[in-house]
């Protein structure tokens, strides 16, 4: 018997760890990379915009308005990106906006995916009837068209920006319990699940501890692309006047607020613009990378 | 070692109803179809039929996994029933066939070891860890995978650790649903050792089903030979093998391979496939593949009759019907 267990032992091969077997998936995706990068950059304004940015967000400079960026003419160094109708730094708006954007990311994703991890484990190990009853009311959320069904639930709670984040947080949860849900009946399935109910495992622990840890991976890469549409949305609703109130420089509603100088100055709507493209469009290619190096179904051993 | 059996089974069935769609009537598939059994202290009962005759349902009967249609389970002659089972689980523990499924990935070694312990007893968190670390020590694996993770095993260390697992409670009985038909066939021998090994060191009873007659004749006592869903021999291993009575066991026994060069071989091939559960046949289940069917055979149930060597057959080999 110990000349078997030896040879047994020779046949384990070193495995790296999680992490770093992650990293080295992560790092195969170039696109996410590059929009971990751009992440990274914007969670550094939303930490520290206000003592980065050059201008007081809110400060007006009344003989300065609608002055163009730096390199066109009439424009200066004094205001890199111009200034607003009101004479506000550009610039500074935008990098204390990420702030919020970042903000109703974080929110959101946090409320929609507790909300929804919850209801989802629930609906997982419920009976059939209550299985059928949470899944029916998550299809009837998701038949609406998003935005619509937010911005009704804005237009009852009253505009805000709190309002809008709780909106578009009720909106976004029933993907978060769908995905869990199928996760969790995959998951019971198997033998390890098995073992922990004859091991004497009670619901809430077979919920939380014993299978909930294996269905994580599908719900981060969930979160990461949901932040981008959270983001989304909140400038959405701000454009539509039902997110943040001005003067807050949420880059929503800083679009709707420089609507009709369009064609006089082309910069007050295109650099919020960019800036909501750019952003979004870095967590989306972060969240695809999430996922390659998530999906064991696309790993290569 | 006292005479009473450990656990003791008598006409345990489990059915499922089956389709019952808008315009369907749903159908009942007699998974396993009554079944005796007694298991002593300290023996091993080996359950063996193809695959869907009803074995890993019966595993799960008497894991207390799933609840009997009809019939009775005793642990140590009190009954078991659903309402009890939280406090005879500790009595019976069971261990799959797949290795890689019944470990809890995300898991440390130690975590997996404690957890029986911190959920039904209230020991210190030292004292469940010293248990774990010995219980490791006891099935072959040494103290440093105590913090590793299941993938980092290979496919017989991960059947150790969950060996390791079921024994942490000190179950009376242990159920082995297949435990070695996943490795290779050098593990398998060594993990049937440590089996053995621990059956006597711990005077354990197994339930232990398979469908390699090899490996069963190395570890059983007594066999009960299943086809679809009921017994159709019972009896000590010696005179199952030697001398089989039921004409099933013995086309079983001619289709394993014999480790003697010398011997004559007498391959017998069943006609036919197995028949489908939901549509077992009047009659003795086995008549439409049998070779010695009699028009008897088809109309009435053969019971399982004698003592200890039983089989349900009208025209046994090697002996006759009680009438």
């Amino acid at each position: 018997m110990d000349d078997a267990l030896s040879t047994e032992a020779e046949m384990v091969h070193a495995r790296p760890g999680r992490l770093r077997e992650f990293w080295f998936y992560f790092r195969e995706n170039r696109g996410a990379v590059i929009g971990l990068w751009i992440f990274a950059a914007f969670a550094f304004l939303a930490l520290f915009g206000p003592w980065i940015a050059p201008h007081d967000a809110t400060a007006q400079f009344r003989a300065d308005t609608l002055v163009p960026p730096f390199w066109q003419e009439g424009g200066s160094w004094k205001y890199i990106l111009g200034t607003d109708p009101l004479g506000r730094d550009m610039l500074s708006r935008l990098i204390v906006g990420a702030r919020y954007s970042f903000f109703v990311g974080v929110v959101v994703v946090s409320i929609a995916a507790s909300g929804g991890i919850l209801i989802g484990l629930i609906a997982g190990f419920a009976p059939q009837w209550l299985d059928s009853i949470i899944m029916r009311i998550m299809d009837i959320i998701l038949a609406f068209p998003s935005l619509l069904l937010a911005l009704v639930l804005v237009a009852i709670l009253g505009p805000s920006l709190t309002n809008a984040m709780i909106a578009i947080a009720i909106v976004l949860q029933p993907h978060y319990v769908r995905l869990t849900r199928a996760s969790v009946l995959s998951e019971k399935q198997k033998d390890y699940v098995t073992s922990a109910r004859v091991v004497g495992a009670g619901y809430l622990r077979l919920m939380f501890i014993t299978v909930l840890p294996n269905c994580l991976a599908p719900i981060i890469v969930q979160g990461a692309l949901s932040f981008s549409t959270a983001i989304l949305d909140a400038a959405a609703l701000g454009f539509l006047g039902m997110g943040a109130q001005p003067p807050t420089p949420e880059w929503g509603t800083m679009l709707a607020e420089a609507r009709e100088f369009i064609l006089r100055a082309w910069w007050v709507v295109t650099f919020p613009g960019i800036a909501i493209l750019v952003t979004v469009l870095a967590i989306n290619l972060m969240g695809d990378g999430l996922r390659d190096a998530l999906d064991p179904k696309l790993k290569r051993s | 070692m006292s005479d009473a059996p450990v656990m003791q089974a008598t006409g345990l069935q489990r059915h499922y109803n089956v389709g019952g769609g808008l315009f369907q009537k749903s159908r009942v598939l007699k998974a396993v179809a009554g079944l005796d059994f007694e298991v002593h202290a300290g023996k091993t009962l080996a359950v063996v039929g193809e695959s869907g005759c009803g074995k890993s349902t019966l595993a799960r009967m008497v894991a207390m996994i799933e609840t009997p249609t009809e019939g009775s389970l005793t642990l140590d002659g009190k009954p078991v029933r659903a309402e009890d089972w939280a406090d005879l689980r500790q009595s019976v523990q069971i261990v799959f066939q797949d290795p890689y499924g019944s470990l809890n990935p995300r898991q440390r070694i130690g975590t997996i070891l404690m957890e029986p312990l911190m959920i039904n007893t209230k020991l210190s968190r030292a004292d469940r860890e010293a248990k774990a670390r010995e219980m490791l020590k006891l099935v072959g694996l040494r103290p440093e995978h105590f913090d590793r993770y299941p993938h980092m095993f290979s496919g017989g260390q991960r059947q150790r650790i969950a060996i390791a697992r079921a024994l942490m409670l000190d179950p009376k009985v242990l159920v082995l649903d297949e435990p070695v038909s996943a490795l290779d066939l050098s593990i398998q021998s060594a993990i049937l050792n440590l089996l053995l090994d621990l059956q006597e060191r711990l005077q354990l009873a197994y339930l232990f089903i398979s469908h390699d007659l090899s490996v069963v004749r190395h570890v059983a006592d007594d066999v009960i030979v299943m086809y679809l869903g009921r017994a159709v021999e019972k009896g000590p291993k010696a005179e199952v093998f030697d001398a089989p009575r039921h004409p099933y066991t013995k086309a079983l026994l001619s289709a394993t391979p014999r480790a003697e060069p010398g011997a004559e071989k007498e391959r017998i091939k069943l006609k036919g496939e197995l028949p489908s559960p939901l549509s077992i046949p009047d009659g003795c289940p086995f008549a439409p593949r049998c070779w010695k069917v009699q028009p008897k055979c088809r109309a009435e149930l053969p019971r399982l009759r004698g003592q200890p060597h039983g089989a349900a057959c009208f025209f046994p080999e090697n002996g006759t019907y009680p009438e």
